[in-house]
């Protein structure tokens, strides 16, 4: 047996092409005759459409067509668009129309489209596109949404209310009675967006000869574009090819199937000539959907010890204008808020909120970090309450190992009891507080107080569902020339799917990973594919690659067997090559046993032989797999400016076993960046009328690498039972507990005057403001 | 309406009639085909589009082609040995995970390369103050200060030696 790869730091396939500037990315294909488009898109938050007048930009030297949604092909013209996952507890089953008809019900929605020689000169036309619209009263914050009598979202609706549902277990009225002491809190986490390097991008062409329509798209889902266009057009799915090339970042946003990538094929197809969109940066602001918003109201209650009883409260989701990703996001808030700890009774009232903004679908972490954020928020205040430190706190309240499986007595997102399959809670907060040199903390904090410094500490625990269902499939192949293909409908935004899926493969196979010849993201490539959302894929693809691969291997024992003469038991395989134990080693090649697996015209297979060197395998998880981990975070804050300075970060993770820990770090270094932006930084600011201000990264701040700490990173590995390589999802993780901890040690660092912060971002003039609240700089003076 | 350009690319001469509005990223990405460089926002902040201006780094994107007439241009299809094999600086951020999408990689390499031209020996924060022109939604940025401190401890125990 070769080396093996599975659980090394295996460099990357992806990185030679991408450092040298040879990666592949949609705005990278260019086709002849191909034309380009812009989007004419509401300016109102919510306005009805009385006219549309297209002949001056019509009239525009260069310009092809420009099409409003009567002109789109039926069914899209007069259809919304499908719902990716509908559910029966939503009220409003609303989606948009690819191209607006009487009402716009945000900024930036789509209303028409031009197609023009170059972007340039559609961007001219576009905006010679005259709209007649009459603006309507527009709901802009989801808690005023809420209200009756508050304007409404869409015209047609009575109310604001897109759901309302209840998540519980347990005698919560009777825990909170037989509590020592009740405390609740009002906390709220703001919106942002996924804000990828690369932007959303589409480019459609259609070839009459093969029948044939090819799209390409900056998504995480191809398999499901594919789908959601056949539906819009009423093609059959063999007619139409969708392929993510290499994709700049996802982090949720991508997940989506948008009216664009509706609009641009079916363009394309009309006027027989290739068609590219890249979104811009401002569109991306106004279009790309984003998450975060849900203000929560939530009480604990815990006896004298500090041993949580129950927990209570409401939630208020906003999402948006419509409901494209159904209303998981606040469902997987609910049931992520319990986390690590036994909670004998728990109760959440939720309310699903439209407003006239881009709507909301899964930005990493997917309702979790607000989850996360409350629940740890209620654990700092039971400790600072009860006198307790923040760390032992948590240890009386977490799940022991020696309780796992553990059901916590919810439903999850998949329709599957919420069951924790294994993990060590405990384990994992010792890990993350002996990186931070936990035990000194108090001294060192002590002593740079004497010194006028402001340093805190906070904790954070997460569990987080991942490796959702239904399914994701790997083909494996043996190829004439003895290389190996692996094809699969598990997408790569970054995550280094491409190395990790070809670790697998060779390992199982016994070839070299430089034989590997594998294609992600083609339609083309495997009948079926869901892609990346919910750090899903090692788990499913990963488990998927480790059946075919072993399957494949099988088959070439098997050959390998009858061709040199052997018992099955005594073949090998290397490098790909299969060899005879002992001996004098006769041996065959996968590029001859490819040949033979073609059998000869006219004669039947072998008994149990199947046609070539081949397999697929869907692997489809029996429920979520859950992750966890700890986030420990030692800061400064400077109270004169209210600046927050990283000393320390530390992260214990546990996401089963590591197929490659290269690829694992860097997802959690990566996701804790993401975290600090939703902490700190990251502000989509919209005024009462929901028009966006923050359009440009220079008003909406992106982490810089000025302000992420290199994190110390643990990991735990608790294989889960549920996949064959007990791997979990890990790309989320790092942003999901970050905002608590980093919040709350902010907290820490200003306990001496007493502030309290239930809110994210926390940007410098909040603190500054919350200090000025305070009295803070008044003792700041008595100290100097 | 159209302006005659000459701008050297990677040390190669190309003349071109453009439209003085084109921006210098289109002018390398779509008249040329060189799409390494690559754009993200277009408003001089994200710095994917940054590549060496006669040596110095700048925004393709906040840069009108007619601007470079004459310049000499490095982008990052400029950086890798004529083979293929990548430089050090390439390599290293591969050997540190300094990169996931790739998306930014272009731009981080430009201003690495620029700054590690200037100043072989920098400080984790002069690497990391030179990166704030870069934004990488993907790495949260440890591999890539890494790689550029490895790299310039590689150059210089070599150069001691
Ligand atoms: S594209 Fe030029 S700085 Fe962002
Ligand atoms: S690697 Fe994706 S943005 Fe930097």
């Amino acid at each position: 047996m070769g080396v093996k790869l599975f659980g090394a730091r295996v460099a990357r396939l992806e990185d030679p092409a991408l450092l040298s500037g040879k990666g592949r990315f949609v705005d990278d294909v260019k086709l002849p005759a191909m034309l380009h488009a812009c989007f004419v898109r509401s300016p109102h938050a919510h306005a009805f459409i009385r006219g549309i007048d297209t002949s001056a930009a019509k009239a525009l030297p260069g310009v092809h067509a420009v099409f409003v949604a009567d002109d789109l092909p039926a069914p899209m013209s007069g259809n919304r668009m499908p719902m990716l996952v509908p559910n029966p507890a939503i009220a409003t089953q609303l989606t948009q129309y690819c191209l607006a008809r009487e009402e716009v019900c945000y900024v930036g929605q789509t209303v028409a489209v031009v197609i023009a020689d170059s972007r340039y000169i559609a961007e001219d036309a576009a905006a010679l596109v005259d709209v007649d619209y009459e603006p309507l009263p527009a709901a802009s914050d989801c808690r005023e949404a809420a209200e009756p009598g508050s304007p409404r979202v869409h015209s047609e609706l009575q109310n604001n209310i897109a759901s309302k549902f209840r998540q519980s277990y347990g005698d919560v009225d009777a825990a909170f009675a037989s509590a020592t002491h009740i405390f609740e809190e009002d906390i709220w986490q703001h919106r942002g967006g996924g804000m990828a390097m690369e932007t959303r991008a589409v480019v459609g062409d259609f070839d009459p000869v093969r029948d044939l329509l090819t799209v390409w798209s900056a998504t995480q889902t191809p398999h499901i574009g594919r789908r959601m266009l056949a539906d819009l057009i009423d093609r059959n799915l063999e007619s139409i090819r969708f392929i993510a090339p290499d994709v700049g970042g996802g982090f949720g946003p991508k997940a989506i199937f948008y009216a664009e990538e509706a609009v641009i094929p079916a363009v394309a197809m009309k006027l027989r000539r290739p068609v590219k969109w890249i979104e811009d940066r401002r569109e991306h602001f106004l279009c790309a959907t984003q998450e975060r918003d849900q203000y929560w109201k939530v009480a604990i209650g815990v006896d004298h010890n500090g041993k949580i009883k129950g927990v209570r409260g409401t939630l208020l989701h906003d999402t948006g204008a419509f409901v494209p990703w159904g209303i998981i996001m606040p469902y997987i808030a609910g049931a992520t808020m319990p986390g690590p700890y036994v909670i004998p009774a728990y109760g959440l009232d939720v309310t699903v909120v439209l407003t006239n903004k881009v709507a909301t679908t899964p930005v990493r972490g997917a309702g979790r970090p607000q989850a996360v954020f409350a629940m740890e928020r209620l654990m700092d205040r039971v400790a600072r309450e009860l006198g307790l430190d923040p760390a032992e706190v948590r240890f009386r309240n977490l799940i022991q190992p020696e309780q796992m499986p553990y059901s916590v007595g919810l439903t999850f997102r998949d329709g599957k009891p919420l069951i924790y399959d294994s993990g060590d809670y405990p384990q994992a907060q010792r890990e993350a507080l002996r990186l931070v040199n936990y035990d000194t903390f108090k001294e060192r904090k002590a002593a740079l107080l004497a010194k006028g410094r402001f340093v805190g500490l906070g904790i954070a625990n997460y569990v987080e569902g991942t490796g959702l269902g239904p399914y994701e499939g790997v083909t494996v192949r043996v190829l004439p020339s003895g290389k190996v293909a692996v094809a699969t409908g598990a997408t790569n935004q970054g995550q280094g799917t491409r190395t990790t899926i070809s670790q697998i493969v060779a390992d199982q196979v016994g070839c070299r990973i430089e034989d590997i010849v594998i294609t992600i993201g083609d339609t083309a490539a495997i009948s079926q594919g869901v892609g990346a959302f919910a750090s899903r894929q090692a788990v499913n693809a990963g488990s998927s690659a480790k059946i075919a691969g072993g399957t494949v291997r099988t088959q070439i024992v098997k050959l390998a067997a009858q061709a040199l003469g052997l018992p099955e038991g005594d073949i090998e395989i290397e490098d790909g090559v299969a060899f005879g134990r002992g001996g004098n080693k006769p041996s065959i090649s996968f590029r001859d046993l490819y040949r033979l697996a073609q059998g000869m015209p006219g004669f039947s297979l072998a008994p149990g032989q199947t046609a070539g060197l081949e397999h697929t395998a869907y692997f489809t998880p029996p429920q979520a797999s859950y992750c966890s981990g700890t986030h420990v975070v030692e800061l400064e804050v400077d109270p004169m400016t209210g600046a927050v300075k990283f000393l320390n970060y530390a992260v214990a993770h546990d996401s089963g076993t590591i197929i490659n820990p290269l690829i694992v770090d860097g997802q959690v270094q990566g996701g804790v960046a993401h975290g600090i932006g939703n902490a700190l930084l990251e502000w989509m600011k919209y005024d009462e009328n929901a028009q966006p201000l923050t359009i440009t990264l220079a008003d909406y701040l992106l982490p810089m690498a000025t302000d992420v700490p290199t994190c110390k990173i643990a990991h735990i590995e608790s294989p889960t039972p549920l996949n064959p390589l007990g791997v979990k999802g890990a790309g989320e993780g790092g942003t999901i507990p970050a905002p608590a901890a980093i919040i709350a040690a902010i907290e820490d660092a200003l306990s001496e005057f007493g502030v309290h912060f239930t809110e994210t971002p926390l940007m410098p003039d909040r603190i500054v403001a919350a200090l000025k609240d305070a009295g803070a700089y008044e003792k700041l003076k008595v100290v100097a | 309406m159209k302006k005659k350009v000459s701008i050297k690319i990677n040390g190669k001469m190309y003349e071109r009639e453009v439209e003085p509005r084109l921006t210098l990223v289109d002018f390398l990405r779509h008249e040329i085909d060189l799409t390494g460089t690559h754009v993200g926002c277009e408003h001089g902040v994200c710095g994917a589009c940054t590549v060496l201006i006669n040596g110095h780094s700048g925004r393709s994107c906040l840069t009108f082609a007619v601007q470079a007439d004459g310049a000499e241009i490095t982008t990052v299809e400029g950086l890798a040995a004529a083979d293929g094999e990548l430089n050090a600086l390439q390599q290293s951020l591969r050997d540190n995970h300094g990169l996931q999408c790739g998306f930014c990689t272009p731009g981080v390499l430009i201003s690495l390369t620029e700054l590690l031209r200037d100043n072989p020996d920098p400080s984790e924060e002069q690497v990391r103050d030179v990166l704030t022109g870069n934004l990488c939604r993907c790495t949260g940025y440890a591999g890539i200060v890494a790689a550029a401190l490895e790299t310039a401890r590689r150059a210089h125990g070599e150069a001691r030696s």
